[in-house]
């Protein structure tokens, strides 16, 4: 299903393409297709239009210097090359820090990085998804090469306190690098590089209506890394590859448009996410809050229905045109639910069943009510067909009671 | 998205059958909550007929397409009918799962087995019991810890769907698909149904053969007696007949016959195949 009948609430996995972007990379996919570092005047407006669209990057994670921003191919590539960068750099050190809640993407690549020698802890979470500090803390050690961090989580919005970890770590051992996944909140709310003390800062221009393909590092003049491409001097040697300039571009445009809508962000897209959430929760007796009180982006909520699955509840939004996604095994194939949604001990009553719906700066509010309307008959579907009808009895009369 | 057939979202749109039976005369329960799916499975029996089924699902689109298609394809059948199906007919009824979905037909197949297993019928002989293709041991022993995966499971989708791969056995019965520990397990037990792990020994010399015995003594075997105080030592091998001697708090223990048929016995079988016999010697 596509078009005018579609409600897409899963900005966290990707984004709509904003049509302003669209029209300002168009050019650089059809006359302008200079290779920006030719000699000749042609090239002349490839290489200023990367010029600019770095100075807006710069801008938007407020580094100081533009030389600190690096374009990369996605948000994957930039934590490949800030996290291996690192550690190549200076081998010496074999001790990295991560959460236990980090995008399968880092994640992964601490499994992989295990497996050469190198010790990894997990910080984990409480049952809101706050990061557990005092552990962090403990972790830090002489040894640790680099700490990394998201800055908001994919799953759950959940944001981490990055100017306190930060702290935490330059107190314990200054040599330690920060790196921030900073993919899910680029475009939510402000990002600034020096305020939170980070070293470096990853982002994917996809997630705040750029397209698919294009992403951006920040890596701090003190903070040396070894590249993961080599070939070219693009991008001061830090990655070769022809730069990629309609992407570049769109992202610049992108980061520009989300800069000026972060104001939008905290208040009308927030305001339609409470209106969601508030309206399911209260609609809805199986469905509980999966963060409790934590502090979130504004976009998004996780929302766990009990005693059902959560595919199902999917496949039957999918009928109707509202795309949403789920942390349970069955949509990814993995056989085992959301390994965040594990690390907070969401109860295994709610955890199959949970539902995250990420907003947007195109969600409307008829989309909303939309949802808010059809949603509890989807419910009541699925949950008709459940074995656990006494559970849910009692669940309801808990409900019943506690309005009363 | 899951490329699932036009009659799979037929049924989970409009599952039939959906719902409890009060007087049911066999329940049949698969899967658990934190596993992810449950199906459950109600039987009205009439002159060995099934005349009515209904089920209550917790579980994916193909796991409830798989319990709607199932109550129709019994409703009407006679017992010994209604026996004879798998999780492939059940699959095949739904035009096909995708591979990693496979497992909820065997979930559908493996609450009807429950069901039937309930509902006691006289006269009534497994085939499969009389030409050997069935698990050596019959106790329900726990394969897969994460997703509660017995042998038995294993065993029967490897039977029924012909599974040649562990990748296979974790698509259809979940094993093996969390923390992965079981993986050379089940590994073993495909090998023990192709009788792959019998070939092998038949090349092997007497002298390779006792010091492959003694190294599963030593490495499964002893450490886990150690953790009871107890321990264990091989006295002798005869062909497929070990002599062993339990040591420390095993000795004497009145589970020792327990621990010497259960534990030893089936360990020794996973490895080195169904014949192998264990005698305690003192």
């Amino acid at each position: 299903m596509s078009g005018q009948n579609l409600i897409y609430l899963d900005n966290n996995a990707t984004t709509k393409v904003d049509g302003r972007v669209l029209e300002k990379m168009l050019p650089y996919l059809k006359e302008e297709y200079a290779n920006p570092s030719s000699m000749y005047d042609f090239s002349k407006k490839s290489s200023n239009a990367i010029k600019e669209s770095r100075a807006i990057i710069r801008d938007f994670v407020n580094a100081k210097d533009e030389k600190e921003i690096i374009f990369t191919s996605c948000g994957s590539e930039s934590a490949n090359t800030a996290i291996r960068g690192v550690l190549n750099f200076n081998k010496s050190k074999k001790h990295i820090i991560t959460t236990k809640v980090e995008h399968p993407c880092v994640l992964n690549l601490y499994k992989a990085l295990e497996k050469q020698g190198y010790r990894v802890d997990y910080i984990g979470v409480n049952s809101n998804g706050e990061l557990n500090l005092d552990e962090l803390e403990e972790a830090v050690s002489e040894d640790t090469a680099l700490v990394s961090v998201m800055w908001a989580n994919n799953e759950t919005g959940v944001i981490n306190p990055i100017k306190k970890v930060s702290e935490i770590i330059k107190t314990k051992n200054p040599e330690t690098k920060l790196f921030v996944d900073a993919v899910q909140v680029a475009g939510k709310i402000p990002i600034d590089v020096q305020e939170n003390g980070i070293d470096l800062l990853g982002i994917s221009g996809h997630k705040f209506h750029a397209p698919k393909g294009i992403g951006a590092l920040y890596v701090n003049s003190k903070t040396m890394i070894t590249p993961l491409i080599i070939g070219g001097h693009q991008e001061r040697g830090k990655r070769a590859g022809t730069e990629n300039t309609p992407y570049i571009v769109a992202m610049g445009e992108a980061a520009k448009l989300a800069q000026d809508g972060l104001e939008y962000e905290l208040t009308e897209v927030k305001r339609l996410r409470d209106k969601l959430e508030k309206n399911i929760i209260n609609k809805i007796y199986n469905a509980r809050l999966n963060t409790g009180g934590a502090n979130r982006v504004p976009n998004t909520t996780n929302i766990g229905f009990e005693y059902i699955e959560g595919e199902l509840i999917l496949l039957h939004l999918s009928d109707i045109g509202i795309c949403a996604s789920s942390g349970s095994a069955c949509t990814s194939g993995s056989l085992e639910p959301s390994h965040v949604l594990r690390a907070m001990n969401v109860p295994f009553t709610a955890i199959h069943g949970s539902i995250r719906w990420s907003l947007s700066r195109f969600t409307t509010e008829k989309e909303i009510d939309y949802v808010i309307e059809k949603l509890p008959q989807i419910i009541e579907k699925v949950t008709s067909i459940s074995p656990y009808q006494k559970e849910l009895q009692s669940l309801k009369d808990l409900r019943n009671m506690k309005q009363s | 998205m899951w490329d699932y057939s036009e009659k799979v979202m037929e049924h989970y749109r409009n599952p039939r059958n959906v719902g409890s039976i009060e007087d049911a005369d066999a329940v049949g329960v698969a899967g658990s909550l934190t596993c992810g799916d449950q199906l459950k499975i109600y039987l009205k029996i009439k002159d060995n007929i099934v005349t009515d089924a209904k089920f209550q699902t917790f579980g994916c689109g193909s796991a409830v397409a798989s319990s709607s298609i199932l109550t129709e394809m019994i409703i009407g059948k006679s017992v010994d009918e209604v026996r004879k199906i798998t999780n492939k007919d059940i699959a095949d009824e739904l035009g096909g799962l995708p591979p990693e979905k496979m497992h909820c037909s065997v979930m559908g197949y493996e609450a009807l087995e429950d069901a039937l297993k309930k509902y006691k019928q006289e006269g009534y002989v497994d085939l499969d019991d009389l030409t050997g293709k069935n698990p050596p041991e019959k106790q329900e022993k726990i394969i897969c810890t994460c997703f509660s995966v017995t042998e038995n499971m294993i065993w029967d989708a490897i039977k029924q769907n012909g599974l040649k791969t562990v990748e296979e056995v974790t698509n259809y019965t979940k094993a093996g698909g969390a923390c992965g520990k079981c993986k050379s397990v089940i590994q073993d037990i495909i090998d023990t149904y192709y009788n792959k792990e019998k070939n092998e020994e038949q090349k092997l010399t007497p002298t390779q053969w006792i010091l492959k015995v003694n190294n599963i003594i030593e490495t499964q075997i002893s450490p886990e007696l150690q953790k009871d105080g107890g321990d264990i030592e091989l006295v002798d091998i005869k062909n497929k007949t070990i002599y062993v001697k339990l040591r420390g708090k095993c000795s004497g223990c009145k589970n020792s016959t327990m621990t010497l048929k259960n534990f030893v016995e089936t360990t020794l079988k996973n490895s080195l195949g169904t014949e192998i016999n264990v005698i305690e010697v003192s």
